[in-house]
C-alpha cells in the first residue's frame, strides 16, 4: 500500500533543491583584487585632509563620485517619493529615535553621512568610510599632522612624518566594504549600538553561525555585499516604499538579479520536495521561520519615551544606567527600554514600508505608525514577515496635527537647551514647516523587517510555534483559517457532545444488558 | 439463552478481513494525527502529525479504490443496498428485545452478512461519510493548488470544518461499532469472526429472498 514517498519514514538522501541551488550560487571563489593600492603614486603623497585622499582616489576612479552621488547612500532622499513631500533622512521622513535629521542640518545625524565632515551633502565624499580597511581617528590624525608640521622642532617634525605614515597606510588600505564598514553606520544607527534594528548590531562584525548562518565566520562568512550586490555604487536593498526586489526570481531564472532576496539563491522551493514546508513560501516569508529571534547577543532598544526627557538633578542633566549596561533614562533623551532575544512581531509585508513624514496629518488619538509594512492577506505579493517594532512617545503639533522635528544636537539643539519649543521651531525652519508652538506627546511605532540573524536550520521555528493555540506566534493575524491555531467552537462542542452521548449511550445499554441478563438467571 | 444449535460458517473472505483491519488501522492513525493537527494535544509534534496524516490519508484513498473495485466485481455491493424491511424490528430488538433475551430478528447467515441497520450504517459510511472525508481531505492537502485549478472560491475554513465534523462522526461510529461487536451470542464472537472469517450462526435460519446478495452467488456458495 506504500505508494507515496514518505521521507520522514524513509530517510532520503536527496537534498532540498533550494539548498543545492544556494550552494552553487556561492561556490565560486571569493573575488580577488588585481590592484595593490600601496603601489599607487596617487596614494603615496602627503595628505593634510580627508578630501585630499578622496581626490587621490578619484584621480583613478573617475566615475566613482558621479555614481555615488546618485545613490540613496549620498542623497538620503527617496527618489520614488513625491518632491513636495519627499521621504528620506534629508527629506521629511521621521522616526521615533532622533526623530528627524532636519534636512541634514542636525550635525549629529550627519556623522553617518558618508562625507568627510558633518556638513552633510556639502562635504567631500569619504571613500574610506565604506572602503577603508584600517580605521584611524582621522580628525585627530590630521590635527596632529598639521600641528607638528607647523613646528620647527625636528622631533615634532619626525612625529609629523610618523602621523603621515599612519594616514598614508590607512589611505592605501582599501578594499570592498566589509561587515565592519557597513556596520559603522548600520549597526549603530539611532545614536548607539543596537538602538535601531534588532537584527543588525555590532555582534555581526564577527558573528558565529549560530548568530547568523550566512555571515558566521564558521559558516559561510558572507560580507554584507554578498547579498546586497552592487551596481555602480548602487547597493541592492529596500528604499522606503520601494521593495528590495519586485520580482521573486531565483538566479536560475535570471542570473543578473541582485542576490538580495532569500529566494535569489534558495529559490521558492527551499525545502525537500515532500512535506508541507515548500507550500508555505507563497504566504510566509523565509524570515518568519528562519529568524526566530533577534537581538540574540546584544540588546535592542524597544522603547524611547521623549516625553520624560528634560528632568534634571541639582540643575544638571543626568543618566541612569539599567540592565545590559544601557541607559534607561537620560535627561537628553528621556526613558528607554532594552531587550534581548526579542521575538519578532509578524505582519503582512509586500516589500514596501510606508513611512510617515513631517508633513503628514496624524490622528493623535491613535498609535501613530511612523513606519509600517504595506500589504495584507489579499495582496498577492504580501507574505507574513517578522518585524522588530520600536515604540515610543514623541512630540507633535497639537494645532497642525503633524509630527514635529526638533533640532537636537549643537549649541541650539534640545540636548543643550532642553527647550522643546525653541528646538522644534529651529528644526521646523530648516524644513520650511509651520509650527503652532503648541505641543503634546503621542505614542508612535516604527518597524524594522527582521531579515538578518538568520538562524541555522536546526534553530528555525517548529511548525507548532505557529500552528497552536493560544500561544501561536501568528495569533495576531486574522482573517484566514490556520490548522492547529483556529477552530470553530460550535463544531468542537457539537462534535464532542455526539461522541460523549454515544459513549454514554453504550454504557447505559451495556449496563442494561448486564442487569437484565442477571435477572433472567435468577428466574 | 439460546436453545438453537450453532454451526460455524465462513462469512468474511480473506480480502474482506484484511480490508477491515487495514481500514481500522488507517482510521485509528488518522484520528490520532488529525486531532493533534486540530490542536487537541501534543503527541508526536505538529509536523510529524501532518506528515503521517497526509501519508496515511493517501494510502487509505488508494486502498479504498481497491475496496470499491472488490465490492462491485464480487457483487458484494448488494449487501449494502438499504432496506426498510425489518429495519424497525432490528431497532426494536436493540432497544428492547436484547434486554429480554429475544432472538435477533435478522441474524447473520451466509450470503446475508448485514442486518438492515448495518446496511444503512455501512452504506452511509462507505458511500457518504468516508468519501466526504476523502474529498475534503484531498482538498485540504492540495490547498496550495486551488488557485491554479480554478478552485480559488473554496474556503479552507469550510473544508477544514467539514473534515473535522466528519472525524467526529467517524469517532462516534467507532464507539458504537466496537460496542455492537459485543452483542453477538458471546462478547467476542463477532470480533473473532472478523479475525478468522468464521462466524457461529444458528442452524436452520432461512435467508429471505430480499436478503440474498445474489441468487447466483448464493446458489454457488451453498452448493
Amino acid at each position: 500500500m506504500v505508494f507515496v514517498p514518505m521521507p520522514s519514514f524513509a530517510k532520503q538522501e536527496q537534498e532540498a533543491p533550494g539548498l543545492e541551488l544556494a550552494r552553487q550560487a556561492v561556490k565560486a571563489e571569493r573575488k580577488t583584487t588585481t590592484a595593490d593600492h600601496s603601489q599607487f603614486k596617487a596614494l603615496q603623497q602627503a595628505f593634510a585632509s580627508g578630501p585630499e585622499i578622496s581626490k587621490a582616489c578619484m584621480s583613478c576612479h573617475t566615475k566613482a563620485a558621479d555614481q555615488l552621488k546618485k545613490t540613496l547612500h549620498w542623497t538620503w532622499l527617496d527618489p520614488n517619493s513625491p518632491k513636495n513631500n519627499q521621504k528620506g533622512k534629508a527629506g521629511y521622513s521621521l522616526n521615533n529615535f532622533c526623530i528627524s535629521a532636519n534636512g541634514t542640518h542636525d550635525h549629529h545625524c550627519n556623522e553617518c553621512h558618508i562625507g568627510w565632515n558633518a556638513e552633510g551633502k556639502k562635504a567631500e565624499i569619504d571613500c574610506l568610510r565604506c572602503h577603508g580597511q584600517k580605521k584611524i581617528n582621522w580628525e585627530e590624525a590630521f590635527e596632529d599632522y598639521e600641528y607638528f608640521m607647523e613646528s620647527n622642532d625636528p622631533e615634532e617634525k619626525a612625529l609629523a612624518k610618523e602621523v603621515q605614515a599612519e594616514i598614508q597606510e590607512a589611505a592605501q588600505s582599501v578594499g570592498r566594504p566589509t561587515r565592519k564598514n557597513c556596520g559603522s553606520c548600520h549597526f549603530s544607527g539611532g545614536g548607539g549600538d543596537g538602538v535601531k534594528h534588532g537584527d543588525l548590531d555590532p555582534s555581526l562584525i564577527n558573528p558565529n553561525r549560530q548568530l547568523d548562518v550566512h555571515m558566521g565566520y564558521d559558516g559561510r562568512d558572507f560580507e554584507c555585499i554578498r547579498c546586497h550586490t552592487t551596481i555602480a555604487h548602487r547597493v541592492a536593498g529596500r528604499i522606503y516604499g520601494t521593495p528590495a526586489s519586485k520580482t521573486r526570481q531565483s538566479l536560475l531564472e535570471h542570473d543578473l538579479e541582485p542576490k538580495i532576496m532569500c529566494e535569489s539563491c534558495h529559490s521558492d522551493k527551499p525545502h525537500k520536495s515532500s512535506g508541507k514546508m515548500n507550500d508555505h513560501t507563497d504566504k510566509v516569508a523565509c524570515q518568519a521561520c528562519h529568524v526566530p529571534k533577534i537581538a540574540k547577543i546584544l540588546p535592542v532598544q524597544t522603547w524611547w519615551d521623549w516625553s520624560k526627557a528634560g528632568k534634571k538633578k541639582d540643575g544638571k542633566p543626568y543618566d541612569i544606567i539599567g540592565p545590559f549596561g544601557k541607559p534607561v533614562y537620560q535627561s537628553t533623551r528621556g526613558e528607554t527600554r532594552w531587550e534581548k532575544n526579542v521575538i519578532p512581531k509578524y505582519l503582512w509585508f509586500n516589500g514596501s514600508i510606508q513611512g510617515a513624514t513631517a508633513k503628514d496629518i496624524i490622528d493623535p488619538s491613535k498609535l501613530v505608525k511612523l513606519a509600517w509594512p504595506d500589504g495584507n492577506r489579499n495582496d498577492k505579493n504580501a507574505r507574513i514577515f517578522p518585524f522588530n517594532i520600536h515604540s515610543g512617545k514623541q512630540p507633535y503639533d497639537t494645532v497642525n496635527k503633524t509630527m514635529v522635528t526638533p533640532l537636537l544636537s549643537g549649541g541650539q539643539g534640545y540636548w543643550s537647551t532642553f527647550d522643546w519649543k525653541d528646538s522644534i521651531e529651529r528644526g521646523a525652519k530648516y524644513l520650511n514647516l509651520p509650527f503652532s508652538g503648541k505641543i503634546d506627546f503621542v505614542e508612535t511605532a516604527y518597524v524594522f523587517p527582521s531579515t538578518h540573524m538568520v538562524a541555522p536550520k536546526e534553530d528555525a521555528l517548529e511548525c507548532s510555534q505557529c500552528h497552536t493555540r493560544p500561544s501561536s506566534r501568528l495569533a495576531n493575524l486574522t482573517g484566514f483559517y490556520m490548522p492547529g491555531r483556529d477552530r470553530l467552537k460550535f463544531i468542537d462542542i457539537a462534535g464532542w457532545a455526539i461522541v460523549l452521548c454515544s459513549f454514554g449511550g453504550i454504557v447505559l445499554h451495556a449496563l442494561g444488558r448486564i442487569f437484565t441478563n442477571g435477572r433472567k438467571k435468577e428466574e | 439463552m439460546h436453545s438453537m444449535k450453532m454451526i460455524t460458517t465462513y462469512l468474511y473472505s480473506r480480502y474482506e478481513r484484511f480490508w477491515h483491519w487495514l481500514q481500522m488501522a488507517l482510521i485509528f492513525l488518522l484520528l490520532i494525527t488529525g486531532l493533534e493537527v486540530h490542536g487537541l494535544y501534543s503527541l508526536m509534534g505538529f509536523e510529524q502529525a501532518v506528515n503521517i496524516h497526509n501519508f496515511v490519508g493517501i494510502t487509505w484513498l488508494i486502498a479504498f479504490a481497491f475496496f470499491v473495485f472488490w465490492v462491485f466485481t464480487t457483487g458484494e455491493w448488494k449487501q449494502y443496498v438499504p432496506t426498510t424491511k425489518k429495519l424497525f424490528a432490528v431497532i426494536r430488538y436493540y432497544s428492547f428485545g436484547i434486554f429480554k433475551g429475544e432472538l435477533h430478528p435478522v441474524p447473520k447467515r451466509k450470503g446475508a452478512k448485514h442486518n438492515p441497520l448495518q446496511r444503512l450504517t455501512y452504506l452511509s459510511l462507505a458511500a457518504m461519510l468516508l468519501p466526504i472525508q476523502m474529498v475534503t481531505g484531498v482538498f485540504y492537502w492540495t490547498y496550495n493548488s486551488w488557485e491554479t485549478w480554478g478552485l480559488g472560491f473554496l474556503s479552507l475554513k469550510v473544508v477544514a470544518l467539514i473534515h473535522l465534523a466528519g472525524a467526529f462522526f467517524i469517532l462516534t461510529f467507532i464507539i458504537v461499532h466496537v460496542y455492537m461487536t459485543t452483542t453477538g451470542h458471546s462478547i467476542f464472537a463477532h470480533i473473532k469472526a472478523m479475525i478468522t472469517g468464521w462466524e457461529e450462526i444458528e442452524e436452520g435460519v432461512e435467508i429471505e429472498d430480499w436478503e440474498k446478495a445474489s441468487r447466483k452467488q448464493f446458489s454457488e456458495t451453498v452448493s
